[in-house]
């Protein structure tokens, strides 16, 4: 949607933030996977993408059983090669109470999906309430969902109101707001939500891009846009707001590439899993096959590392 | 009037797309004369690496299709070879052979990738049993294709030795990774040419060329490989063995240092075949 066609809403915020580059974002995303990152940047870079996984399953088949299996892989993702946890598990709210039995009291974090995720579309009350009962089972962290409809019909107010009501029933907990790029269709429509949103959180809060659950997810194009607008809010503000793509982030090459992105826009203040996150479940896989293949010198075989593989 | 020649650039077959070397490398091939040819891509460990990940996926789908299927598209590679013969011909002979030698490589090879297309649906009969045992037991072993092959391809006869190395292996729903000759490389481009109007899903044959010295390292060790069957020399040998040890990967090695005679009846068949799977064995209680 060209800026001049959009709501007077959005114009009038657009004046204030500035519109995207559409085509310099592609070209500037278009080299990071460029980069040489060789031997021990490679490691490094590999164990920190590690730390900063959010291991996930968003499942209707959920089970404990399947959530306990999650909690010990993001504990200990390798047997051996010294392998660090991962940042959290990001689980739904009725598997919250599940997994704090196996990480609870570690390194890894709890984060739980809520506000009638992935669609959003339940009434502020039912929202909150899901809020509540999460942090109330020992959720450390909310993934929660904006209202798209809301944005897209220029109510910012709305949007926003209840996004604060979040932050607020979040009490303790970590906030992540899941933009759900896929359904803001532009760039310009990506900054501006990130925007709305970062200016009701609070420091260290995410903003995140996808729910994983619609076609498209996670882009380095994406990630950028939202990464800038991080970048913009922090020189103007000074208020740092931290960062989670997630969906469609599945080989240890892509995460690297992420990783490029946040150091070259946003710097080493981000490189850690306080302020930049993967939500991902095969991404982990791969991280580590990758790490044993730089520790072995060996090119390793998937069912190595608890990967369907159809004996292939 | 004189036209502008158009220059080939050969490309390496991998993941059912046309490839050069991820290192950008190429090295010049000249003719019996001496007369430059081509570029050839000078593969690395990386295009290994890539080749096997193409491998892997293809190969589930490769091995699901049925028997007959798997005849019919190897007949099918046969007919695109008989099509472009003489041109499969003249690649060969760039390497000095004779033109009556490279034509008759050429024909043994359509021959034995006509010879391997019957034995899709057949090999299992003939392999597979009914066991007899001493319980209330339906014992039976049927076959499975291992997984992903990778194949090392000797210098000389470079189309027959190739393709006598390949067939057997994915007869039976393997796919492989193969590098050519190192000498020859050009019927291995042309070959892969053929692979990609064959009907065979991209994937299941991915042909590499370059220095075979370089990439044995890494098909030795790399682990999502669960065999090796080749012709190399002694101490090719030896470093293959040593490197699949670790990952106890099947070995299956010609001695490229004596003369093989792969025009040869006994350089074919089922035994080729049983070389390069797994056999299950199930155990089904019947009412008693």
């Amino acid at each position: 949607m060209p800026a001049a066609k959009a709501p007077t809403s959005l114009r009038r915020l657009f004046d204030e933030i500035g519109t995207v580059d559409h085509v310099g974002i592609e070209e500037r995303v278009a080299k990071y996977t460029t980069r040489s990152i060789k031997k021990k940047s490679k490691v490094f870079g590999l164990r920190l993408a590690v730390t900063m996984v959010d291991l996930t399953t968003l499942e209707g088949k959920d089970t404990p059983g399947k959530v306990a299996s999650l909690c010990q892989k993001a504990l200990t993702p390798h047997d051996v090669g010294d392998i660090p946890s991962t940042a959290a598990v990001c689980v739904y709210p009725a598997m919250v109470k599940h997994a704090k039995k196996h990480v609870g009291g570690t390194k890894v974090k709890i984060a739980s999906v809520a506000t009638a995720f992935p669609s959003g579309q339940a009434p502020l009350k039912t929202r909150l309430a899901e809020v509540h009962a999460a942090v109330n089972d020992g959720a450390d962290e909310i993934d929660m969902v904006i209202n798209r409809g809301a944005f897209l019909a220029g109510e910012f107010g709305r949007m926003q109101d209840e996004i604060a009501a979040v932050v607020d029933a979040c009490g303790k907990a970590t906030l992540k707001v899941i933009l759900e790029v896929s359904e803001l269709e532009t760039y310009d429509n990506i900054r501006a939500a990130s925007f709305l949103a970062m200016r009701v959180i609070r420091p260290n809060d995410f903003i995140k891009t996808s729910t994983g659950k619609t076609s498209s997810n996670a882009t380095l194009g994406n990630n950028q846009v939202m990464l800038e607008a991080i970048r913009d809010h922090f020189l103007t503000t000074g208020v740092p707001i931290a960062m989670k793509p997630a969906g469609g982030i599945r080989t240890a090459k892509q995460a690297l590439h992420f990783l490029t992105a946040v150091k070259e826009t946003l710097g080493d203040e981000w490189l850690n899993n306080r302020r930049y996150r993967f939500g991902a479940s095969a991404l982990l896989n791969d991280l580590v096959r990758q790490l044993e293949k730089e520790r072995t010198g060996t090119y390793q075989a998937p069912w190595n590392f608890s990967d369907a593989t159809e004996g292939y | 009037m004189s036209r502008l020649h158009i220059t080939k650039t050969p490309k390496c077959y991998v993941g059912g797309a046309f490839i050069r070397s991820e290192s950008a490398r190429v090295a010049e091939l000249h003719d019996s004369s001496g007369a430059f040819f081509a570029n050839i891509p000078q593969c690395t460990r990386k295009d290994l690496r890539n080749a096997v990940e193409a491998a892997a996926k293809a190969g589930p789908g490769w091995a699901k299709r049925t028997a007959f299927n798997r005849g019919q598209i190897l007949y099918r590679l046969a007919e695109m070879m008989e099509a472009r013969g003489v041109e499969l011909a003249e690649a060969i002979a760039l390497g000095g052979s004779s033109k009556a030698d490279a034509s008759r490589e050429v024909a043994a090879s359509i021959e034995r990738v006509v010879h391997y297309a019957g034995w899709t649906d057949k090999y299992e009969q003939i392999l597979g049993s009914v066991n007899p045992v001493a319980s209330a037991h339906f014992n039976f072993t049927v076959t499975e294709p291992m997984g992903i092959i990778g194949i090392i391809a000797p210098d000389d006869a470079p189309l027959l030795a190739l393709l006598s190395l390949i067939l057997p292996a994915i007869t039976s729903g393997n796919s492989v990774v193969a590098v050519a000759s190192t000498t020859q490389p050009y019927p291995s481009i042309l070959l892969g040419e053929m692979l990609a109007t064959s009907d065979l899903p991209g994937g299941v044959v991915n042909l590499l060329t370059g220095q075979r010295s370089e990439m044995l390292p890494t098909i030795a060790t790399h682990e999502h490989l669960r065999a090796l069957s080749g012709a190399v020399n002694a101490a090719e040998r030896q470093e293959l063995r040593l490197g699949a040890a670790e990952s106890v990967k099947r070995v299956r090695l010609l001695k490229a240092e004596e003369p093989i005679d792969w025009f040869a009846y006994k350089m074919q068949g089922v035994e080729e075949i049983r070389a390069l799977i797994e056999f299950k064995t199930t155990w089904h209680p019947i009412g008693a």
